[in-house]
Order: structure tokens, then sequence, then C-alpha cells
């Protein structure tokens, strides 16, 4: 194997600037998209574990649909095929006046895909950790909805922050699907970097590594929200 | 047969074993009891390797247990055990519970194996409960194929760790009674028990143990009569009037 | 709204028809190959040297926390220079694909063998069993009713991440369809044909290894 190592390109310009605006970018889509994630997984899992039976029949075809459908052509559908079937005036929109039409669509399809998965989570969460004490909420004189405000959403909520980690984490890998529509992050751009360089080693390196430490970040950080809200304890409760 | 010398056991900080030593004679059958986290179970399993210790020795017939030249499979299957939760394996039925060590271990056939599996199962009373699955069994059932399955290999002693201790009520005697009945026929027998009754009908001799040390080893009769330690007196207190 | 054309997918289905061949093929080899290094690297990390453990949980680690785009560049950029000559691409995918699903399907067997109680190990090597004839004969049966349904689910997730193949210009089902769609200007058809023929077999598997952990309570 005769390769010539060498490590300065990362530190030589343009290159510098190339990975470390990838790894920004792999940063923003990630956390964007985890928003999303969140928001939807939460309003689908709670409609999920709902009484009324035409939520919960919604909400079951949403998870299946998005969790089924590979999210690279989740993304294809959302930036080739939406504008083409929606009325002409949006789809114009879409394409021309949509401030950065890449990101924002792979924040979208991103966070739609992964809110799938956290709504399954957050119906666990709901029925392994709140679910049970309903009856004894009830007892107190809550009303039912009372009592899923604050006693069941809430400590199913509590209780998922640990499993969550791992769909973050998925999260952040999903970042690197939005290369495929032209988004410069962090994997794109260091097979930018070995294309031009060919010192694929080194940049692709730098993206492993990147990755590695956001990912130890984003565990760290969900672990410290899991300790603070003491959402081990809860789980142990149950099982 | 066996001889265990100064054996300490710790659990990270936790020190489990502090300087065991005791010598089991062949034919005998001894009683260990004591409060529980007393360390009897780990003693045993320490027996027949199934728990590494740091210090000491013990030998089964003169075979180090804590040897890395011992070839430690071999050992194990002289001795039998039998275990708190039976252990069974679930996919198996009771006749291949009792046949599988036999054929991959002792290299019986498969014949030969359930034949002799039918055999000892039908002495322990479940003759007709050869093709059941352990979920389909009572818990008694259960044991008395464990103790069939430790059998059936044609142990020089047996290990007991709490054999009773996760049966209802109701099931305790059948299991003391198979047990009785080895001891009659001379069987070299280790129990880790709360059945003082059963310690006192068929024991030779019973260790007592505390906070990992065997605080007396001594005849039955003394041990139940006049036990020298204040820690087996305030013992025998509680679990007699109970 | 443009006019759709859905008789494009019938004039192109010899060409969809190979790209899902590959797609199985990639399902297939990264399943089986992923299984058996994965069962290799559980193995390891359930050993109790740490020369052996260690080395195969940072394996696991690190395969995990990277995104299989990047997984596939790095393999595509190595193989040659490990080999001294090119490699196709599907090559080098099938490789990428095998080292990265085996370590998910290392945690599935890891957890399959976790979840048997140990009291059953300690129960086999009583009666003078081997260490292997143990994990063979008691804990593998046992473990994998556990693992059978979420072997299913990896299976799905490994069809899914077959269409990532697409950035190593792989002719998988989706490239296939998308360079359809961008032949005949055929995006909307293309794509909700990909869309819905992953949908019915993911979907199917999913309710599959649902029913098979339900149906079997143990």
């Amino acid at each position: 194997m005769n390769y010539r190592w060498d490590w300065s390109v990362l530190i030589r310009e343009p290159y510098i600037d190339w990975l470390w605006s990838g790894l920004l970018l792999t940063l923003a889509i990630s956390i964007l998209s985890w928003a999303v994630a969140l928001t939807i997984g939460i309003v689908v899992g709670v409609a999920r574990s709902a009484p009324s039976r035409v939520a919960r029949l919604l909400a079951g075809i949403y998870i299946d649909v998005f969790r089924s459908v590979p999210p690279l052509v989740q993304l294809f559908l959302w930036y080739f095929v939406l504008p083409e079937i929606v009325p002409d005036g949006v789809g114009l929109w879409l394409k021309r006046d949509l401030p950065y039409p890449e990101i924002v669509t792979a924040v979208v399809a991103i966070g739609l895909f992964a809110g799938a998965r956290v709504a399954e989570q957050v119906r666990a969460g709901i029925e392994a950790v709140g679910a049970p004490l309903l009856p004894a909420a009830l007892a107190t004189g809550l009303r039912p909805l009372q009592a899923f405000r604050l006693i069941a959403l809430p400590l199913g909520l509590r209780a998922i922050v640990g499993p969550l980690t791992s769909e973050f984490l998925i999260t952040i890998k999903l970042s690197s699907l939005s290369l495929t529509i032209g988004v410069l992050e962090l994997t794109a751009q260091s097979r930018h970097v070995e294309n031009y360089t060919f010192q694929g080693f080194e940049a692709f390196t730098f993206a492993t590594v990147g990755y590695l430490v956001i990912g130890l970040c984003a565990t760290g950080l969900m672990r410290l929200i899991d300790g603070r809200i003491g959402g081990a304890s809860l789980r142990k409760a149950t099982t | 047969m066996i001889v265990l010398d100064d054996v300490h056991k710790s659990y990270g900080p936790q020190h489990i074993l502090r300087g065991c030593s005791a010598e089991i004679r062949l034919g005998e059958v001894v009683v260990v009891c004591g409060p529980s986290g007393s360390g009897k179970s780990t003693l045993i399993k320490c027996i027949n390797g199934l728990v590494p210790f740091e210090r000491g020795t013990i030998t089964v017939d003169g075979v180090s247990v804590s040897s890395p030249k011992t070839d430690l499979p071999a050992l194990r299957s002289r001795i039998g055990m039998v275990f708190q939760s039976f252990e069974l394996y679930p996919h198996m039925t009771a006749l291949q519970n009792v046949s599988l060590a036999q054929i991959h271990v002792l290299r019986r056939s498969q014949k030969e194996a359930d034949e002799r599996s039918a055999k000892i199962l039908t002495r322990v009373g479940l003759g007709d409960k050869l093709g059941q699955r352990p979920s389909q069994l009572s818990g008694g059932q259960q044991q008395r194929v464990s103790i069939a399955r430790a059998l059936a290999m044609n142990p020089q002693a047996m290990l007991f760790d709490e054999p009773t201790s996760a049966l209802d009520p109701e099931m305790i005697n059948e299991v003391l009674e198979v047990m009785q009945e080895l001891a009659l026929e001379g069987m070299t027998m280790i129990v880790v028990t709360h059945e003082m009754g059963f310690a006192q009908r068929v024991a030779d001799r019973v260790l007592f143990m505390d906070r990992g040390e065997i605080v007396e080893d001594t005849p039955k009769e003394q041990f139940f009569t006049a036990p020298a330690s204040e820690r087996a007196r305030q013992f025998l207190k509680q679990v007699l009037t109970h | 709204m443009s006019d759709f054309d859905w008789g494009v997918i019938a004039r192109s289905y010899g060409f969809l028809a190979e790209g899902m061949a590959l797609s199985a093929l990639l399902v297939l080899v990264a399943t089986l190959g992923g299984l058996v290094v994965g069962f290799g690297l559980a193995l390891m990390r359930l050993s109790t040297h740490r020369l052996i453990s260690v080395p195969a949980a940072a394996y696991v680690t690190v395969m995990r926390s990277l995104p299989l785009v990047l997984v596939l560049f790095w393999f595509y950029f190595l193989m040659p220079l490990a080999i001294g000559r090119p490699v196709g691409s599907l090559t080098s995918a099938l490789i990428a694909f095998v080292l990265f699903e085996a370590a998910f399907y290392c945690e599935i067997i890891r957890a399959g063998i976790g979840s048997v109680r140990s009291g059953q190990s300690d129960a086999g090597l009583a009666t003078g069993l081997r260490r292997w004839q143990v994990l063979r004969l008691i804990v593998m049966p046992q473990a994998m009713r556990a693992m059978g349904p979420l072997i299913l689910n990896q299976i799905v997730i490994v069809f899914q991440d077959t269409s990532l193949v697409y950035v190593v210009s792989l002719h998988d089902f989706l490239t296939a369809a998308s360079v359809v769609a961008a032949r005949d200007g055929r995006s909307t058809e293309m794509y909700t044909l990909v869309a819905v023929v992953y949908l019915v077999i993911c979907l199917s598997v999913t309710k599959l290894a649902e029913f098979y952990r339900k149906g079997r309570p143990s």
C-alpha cells in the first residue's frame, strides 16, 4: 500500500474552511431535525395513546408509513416530487423563493422520519410508565384529561429521555443524507476534499472524528438531562 | 474428599468469604446454614469452580479447583449441583434436560442416555413426565428433574444451593424426600438450606456461616442442643420459633 | 400540475427489476455476512479478556456512530489502496455493508445472549459441559427467541439502508428509478412507485416481526 500521508491538508486553506463549514452544517441540520422530530414525535405519540380511536388510527398510520419508507426516498419525495404535485403557485414558491431550499427540505424530511421513531418511544413511555398510574390519578378525583396531562404524559416523557439518546444519534447520522440533494455537510465536504487532494485518509478521518465527537456530546447531554429528571429510576420502577 | 482451605472471595469492595476452611468426607451429609448474605451460596459455588476465588485452595479428590491445569469441566461432571431456581433448560423436555450432559460430556449414545434418564426420572417419581417441558411442571417437579439431571452423571458428590427456597410450601417435602433417600444411599452431600428439620433428620454435620466466616463446624446433635457461639444461638432462636 | 404518465413504470420494468435484484443481493450479503461477523464480535465483547473485549466494543461503538454514507465512502476509497488495484464499487459496497451492519447485529446477538439468565450457563457448566457447548446447546437456542423479531427489524433497516448505494453510483432499486426519473422527466411517478414498493415490503416484514413477538410469549 503506497500512500503519501499529508495531514496538513486538514489545516490548509481552503480545505480547513470546507471541513469546518461542513461540521457546522451537520450540527445545524442535526439540531433542527431533532427539534422537528421531537415536536412531531410528542404530538403523534400522544395521539397514539389517546382515547380517541380516530386519533390512534391516524397516528398509527403516520408511524407505519414514515418508518417504512427509507429516509432517502422520503427526502427525494419532498425535494423532487412535492413541488410538482402542489398547486402551481406553491410549487413555484418552493422552487424559487424558499430560502435555503435544500437545507430546509433536508431538515423537514429527516425530522418527519425521525419523528415517527420518536413517536413510538413516546407511546411506549406513556404505556409503560404513565398509564399504570392513571387509575390512582383518577381515584384522587382528577378528570381523565387532567390525569393524562398532569400525570401520565410528563412521567412517560421523563422515562424515555434515556432511550431517546439513540434516536438523537440516528438523527445526527441521517443528516448526511442531505448531501444527495446538494447540501455540503460534513460527509460531503470530506469527500470534496478527497476529490481535490486525494488525501482520503485524512479527510475521512476528520469526518469520522467529527461524528464521534458530536455523538459523544449528544450522549453526554442526554445523560445529563436523564440524570436531572431521574428518568432511570422511573424506568426501573416499572420493570 | 472435599477440602477447603482458607478460601477468600471478594466482589469489588465486598468481602464475601473471609477465610473459610472445612473438610467433607466421603458419604457425609453436611448442611450449611446461616443468615442471608453470609456467603453460603458463594461458598458452594466455589467448590465446583462456578465462582472463582482469590485466595486459598479447594481440592476435590486431591484435584485443585483453582489450578489452571485442572480440567474444570471434567471435575464438574463428577459433582452434581442443584440450584435454587431449578435452572432447567426451558427449550427441552424433562428427558432431554437429563440426557443432555450425558450425551455431550460422558459421550453416551442418545439411546443409552435416554434410557438412563428415564430410569432416574422414574426413581424421583416423574416417570410419567418424560416428554413435558419445564413450564408444564410444578416447582417441586421441576426441582426433582433438576436433581435427576445431576444424578444422571453418576456424581461422587452433590451440591444443593437452597433447593427448596423457591418452592411453594406444599412442594417442599417431595423434594426433601428425594434428598433424604439420596443421603440414606450414602451420597456425599453439601446442602445449603434453611430447612432445619431436614438438617436434624439427615445431616451428619452443620456448618454455620455468618458474614463470610464459618463460625461453627459441629456434629448436628451438638449444633442443635448446644451451639458454641452466640451468633448461632441467635440464628437458631429465630429460625426455630417460626 | 403536470399530467402523470404511469406507463413509464411498465416501460422501464426490466431496468427497475434489475435494480431490485441488486438491492436484494445487498440485503442478503449484508445480513448473512453481518450476522457471521456480528456473532464473532459479540463473542469477543463477552470475553473476560479486556484485550479481546475492548477492541470489539470500540469497533462497534465507532461503526454505530458513523453515517453509512461515510462508511461507504471510506471503503470506496480504501479498498483499491488495500488491494493495490481498482475494485468495483459493488465489491467495496458489499464489504462496507457487511462490516457496518455487523456492528448492529453484534448488539442484537449480545442482547439475545444477555436475555438468557446466567443461571442457565451455570447449570450447564455444573454438569461438565464446556463453554462453547453451553453457548451452542443451552444459551443460543433460548437467545434466538429474543433475537428473532429484532433480526427481522434489522433486515428492514438493512433493506432501507441499501438505498444509500445511490452515493457510489450503484444501480439499486432507488437509483434505477432515479435514472428513469431523470431521463424521462417523470420523477413524480418514479419516486412514488419507489416509496410504495418500499412501504409495502418494509411494513409487511415489520408487522410479521410484531406478530412473531406477540404470538410467542415467553
